[in-house]
């Protein structure tokens, strides 16, 4: 028998910590395959974040920091800077990146570090035990908005993606899901596309996935794949939001 | 006909969260009856009649990297 896929090197042969049907292992199997398929394992670093990937450095093959909550752009920065020949990724959820880290994300993108951030939106704080996030949907219910987010009162879903588009710095940036194998192949590519533009030295490289927390969201992990189709999806549009990748390759001559 | 698996599925990784069994078009994966360390009832793969083409789609699917696939060598 002839091996059509088999677990990639860049994940450890462990058991996650993931609910079932949680996007993270979803997205971490697809980031190891990149660093798999671009053969740059042994000079990757990863920055974890706080979250429930906060023990991404467990689960990944590679070499793996963990940064204080929202920090992962700072640490990811100083060691790209110090250390410009490694492909350095963040790793962080809605809450690590866009709440308390909100930030420390935008000032890197504005400073257009030769780093690739993969962001994984859930809607909400899921370790925590599923509070409201600020990409929390209008109406939707989080332990800290029993009666659903009411938009008056807490302000609406930040769309990061669109909010890093507008900002000099940043080179590429697609907003992807997890729904179906069409999707996931989506979402595969972009994070591949991501990686290969800190190859080449294109600059920052951002991924946005709308990702399902079935246990925080009081679902079966396939209905959570149909809460992100129906209502993640209309609000957080899939597609790429900017991609200066061609212009800035004929830049640097790469 | 082989008689080798071409679906293989770590019981103790997965977590019986459905997506292999929904995407597979065969519908030659199930949750089984028996759990694993962490009490999820795991899938099994049951290909009796040989209809898997090994399209790995199941595997592209998996949240935990619990499946591996293969394909008869061309004879
Ligand atoms: C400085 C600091 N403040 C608050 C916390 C508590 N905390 C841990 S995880 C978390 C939210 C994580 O949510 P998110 O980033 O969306 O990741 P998810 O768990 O959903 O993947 C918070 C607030 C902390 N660990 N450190
Ligand atoms: S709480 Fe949500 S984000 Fe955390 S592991 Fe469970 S499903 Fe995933
Ligand atoms: S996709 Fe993976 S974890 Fe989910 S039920 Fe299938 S084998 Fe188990």
């Amino acid at each position: 028998m002839k091996p059509v896929y088999l677990k990639p090197e860049s994940l450890k042969d462990v058991v996650t910590s993931y609910c079932p049907g949680c996007g993270h292992g979803l997205v971490h199997r697809l980031i190891a395959e990149v660093i798999d398929e671009l053969k740059v394992r042994e000079k990757t670093i990863g920055i974890a974040p706080v979250g429930c990937a906060v023990y991404a450095y467990d689960y990944f093959n590679f070499d793996v920091a963990e940064a204080p909550h929202g920090r992962p752009p700072a640490v990811a920065t100083a060691i790209k800077r110090c250390l410009p020949d490694r492909i350095v990724f963040t790793y962080q959820g809605d809450g690590d990146l866009a709440s308390i880290g909100t930030n420390e994300i935008i000032h890197a993108a504005n400073r257009g570090e030769n780093i690739t951030v993969i962001f994984i939106n859930n809607a909400n704080y899921g370790m925590t035990g599923g509070q409201m996030a600020p990409t929390t949907l209008p109406g939707m219910r989080t332990t800290t908005t029993q009666k659903g987010r009411d938009s008056k009162l807490h302000g609406f879903p930040l769309r990061v993606s669109e909010l890093l588009a507008t900002l000099e710095g940043t080179v590429y940036i697609e907003r992807v899901s997890l729904i179906d194998p069409a999707n996931v192949i989506k979402t595969k590519k972009a994070i591949k596309k991501a990686f290969s533009n800190q190859l080449t030295g294109t600059g920052f490289s951002f991924v946005e996935v709308l990702s399902p927390c079935p246990v925080n969201w009081g679902l079966k992990p396939l209905e959570a794949l149909k809460f992100v189709k129906d209502q993640m999806i209309p609000y957080f549009k899939l597609g790429i939001l900017k991609d200066k990748t061609e212009e800035m390759k004929k830049e640097k001559g790469a | 006909m082989s008689k080798e698996i071409k679906v293989k599925i770590d019981k103790e990784k997965c977590k019986s969260c459905g997506f292999c069994v929904l995407y597979c078009a065969k519908g030659i994966l199930f949750t089984g009856k028996k759990n694993n360390a962490k009490g999820f009832f795991y899938i099994e793969f049951d290909d009796k009649l040989n209809k898997c083409n090994s399209c790995a789609i199941c595997a592209l699917m998996c949240p935990e990297a619990a499946i591996e696939v293969f394909k008869e060598d061309k004879k």
